[in-house]
């Protein structure tokens, strides 16, 4: 379970990022966040896997305050996250089965359960054939389903995505929802920062929209349709 | 994670990402090689030029004239008071008749100075003296004079002063050249590492994003930039080496009276130092570099 106690992030230059947050996501929860560009969905996700501390307030992850949390633990933190980005961020010098590796490596896998696992992760997203093929060789869905496939390689409870369909074609974006949805459905924790109101209206999840900074609304089976005043 | 796979993953990560990164490893090494030639080289020339100044310190004497009343036994004798002079070296005794046909020669046989000079050697008993470095001629010379035996003394004294100011100023400038060498080379080493890591920093953030610890990104590059460093080393150490062999040769040829330090120990000496501080300076810098971008 996530909770946020009347978190505030305010910058170094003053600009608010969020302002008096309390929020409660469950365990398998899929939540969207959504918002005009500017409200606050980036740092959200970025306070989550302590890459950004609050300025005021208390984040806590199963019971466990993260922001009390030594530095030394944060690596262990992450291992339960899985992040997504909108710009993919894979290694363009590695293959997909490299890239996907990586992460298994990063955090000291041994080798043979690596040889079952990236094979396997591969094919849950669609790409078992391109394993040998470099980013470059790859469409932009077909980047984004690796970096799904390095997200979740990990096993981890939560799988974060900011703006994950945001540089994609819109079939290609309900192909890649399909996915996180599948990924959803075996028990994962869903927060994703997106602009998709398509995918937002069809899947008919928990909304929460965010307005410069606050919690505009909080809605369970929401739409995407939200007015700025 | 057991300590096997860590350590299996490190060095395969550490020598992929040298294959990966081909180019920039390669300008890292030549850097790194050409940093330390400029260094190793520099510190054979401050030491031949050391080297040739305390030849040259060896080479002068002091001459040591005694009382020309004093008789041999005494003048003889009279060698362990030199002995016992802090910073002497050497003597060798001079005899009033060896003076005379040092004179002798010099004048030719076509006169003879003996009878010139009716009959009467007008030479002391003498001692040429060498001292270890020419700091201690003149305190020597001072020392000796103060004997009742000695008539008088005489030393190259303008020479000697101007191989003290000489020894100054190779000791000075030579020290000057290898510390700015020193840290124009690490300015380099440093320089090239940090790009070396910066042309890395999306793999160091991913890494961050899927809870790899530091140490467990550390690592590799640690090992990298030691290999690296090392490489480079060899390479300077290579060219040194064979370099100054050649030149010595040729210094030995060409110019026979140059003394020159022909002794390889003291190259080995510079060849190890070069080869310890490359790798240090590749590991440690690629730490130093790494550490910026950890704290994401
Ligand atoms: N490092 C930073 N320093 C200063 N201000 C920042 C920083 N990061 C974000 N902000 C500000 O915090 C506010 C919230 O930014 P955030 O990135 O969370 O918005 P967002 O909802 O993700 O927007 P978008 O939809 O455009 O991605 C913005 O006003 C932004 O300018
Ligand atoms: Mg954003």
């Amino acid at each position: 379970m996530i909770q946020f106690f009347n978190v505030t992030k305010k910058f170094d230059n003053g600009t608010l990022g969020l302002e008096n947050i309390s929020v409660s996501i469950n365990s398998g929860e899929f939540v969207f966040l959504v918002g005009p560009s500017g409200a606050g969905k980036s740092t959200f996700t970025r306070l989550l896997i302590r890459e950004l501390l609050p300025t005021s307030g208390q984040i806590m992850l199963d019971g466990k305050s993260i922001i009390r949390m030594k530095s030394k633990e944060v690596p262990h933190l992450r291992r339960k996250i899985g992040f997504i980005f909108q710009d993919f961020r894979l290694l363009q010098e590695r293959t997909v089965y490299e890239n996907v590796a990586f992460a298994l490596e990063a955090v000291g896998t041994p080798n043979s359960e690596v040889k079952k696992r990236v094979p396997t992760v591969l094919e849950m997203v669609g790409i078992g054939d391109k394993y040998a093929c470099f980013p470059e060789e790859l469409s932009g869905g077909e980047q984004q389903r690796v970096a799904i496939a390095r997200a979740i390689v990990n096993n981890p409870s939560i799988l974060l995505a900011d703006e994950p369909t945001g540089n994609l074609d819109p079939s290609t974006s309900l192909e890649i929802m399909k996915i996180i949805n599948d990924i959803n459905k075996r028990g994962t924790t869903i927060i994703m920062a997106t602009h998709d109101s398509e995918s937002v209206n069809k899947l008919r999840k928990r909304v929460i929209v965010l307005n410069k900074g606050g919690i505009l609304r909080d809605e369970l089976k929401g739409g995407y349709d939200y007015v700025i005043k | 994670m057991s300590l096997s796979s860590y350590i299996r993953y490190t060095f395969r990560d550490a020598f992929r990402s040298i294959g990966r990164h081909k180019g920039m490893a390669f300008a890292s090494i030549l850097t790194i090689a050409i940093s330390l030639f400029i260094l190793g080289s520099t510190l054979l020339l401050v030491l031949n030029s050391q080297y040739l100044v305390s030849t040259m310190e060896s080479q002068v004497e002091i001459n040591v004239f005694m009382q020309l009343d004093l008789d041999r036994q005494d003048a003889l004798a009279f060698q362990k008071n030199i002995e016992k002079i802090p910073g002497f070296q050497s003597l060798e005794f001079v005899s009033k008749e060896d003076a005379m046909s040092i004179m002798q020669d010099r004048f030719g046989k076509d006169t003879d100075i003996l009878k010139s000079l009716a009959g009467v050697n007008p030479f002391p008993d003498s001692y040429r003296v060498k001292a270890q470095s020419s700091e201690s001629i003149a305190a020597i010379a001072a020392e000796i004079e103060q004997f009742s035996e000695v008539e008088s003394i005489r030393y190259g004294k303008e020479l000697v002063d101007k191989l003290l100011d000489f020894t100054v100023w190779v000791k000075n400038v030579g020290m000057a050249i290898i510390i700015g060498m020193l840290l124009a080379g690490l300015f380099l080493i440093t320089t090239t590492i940090r790009l070396t890591v910066f042309a890395r920093k999306n793999e160091i953030s991913i890494m961050k994003y899927v809870g790899a610890t530091n140490w467990f990104i550390r690592f590799p590059f640690f090992l990298e930039g030691m290999l690296i460093g090392f490489l480079g080393a060899v390479t300077a150490g290579l060219i040194i080496y064979f370099g100054y062999g050649s030149t010595i040769q040729y210094v030995i040829k060409s110019v026979p009276f140059l003394p020159v330090v022909a002794d390889f120990n003291e190259l080995y000496r510079i060849l190890a130092v070069l080869i310890i501080g490359g790798t240090t300076i590749g590991a440690v810098g690629s730490v130093i570099a790494v550490r910026k971008y950890l704290k994401v």
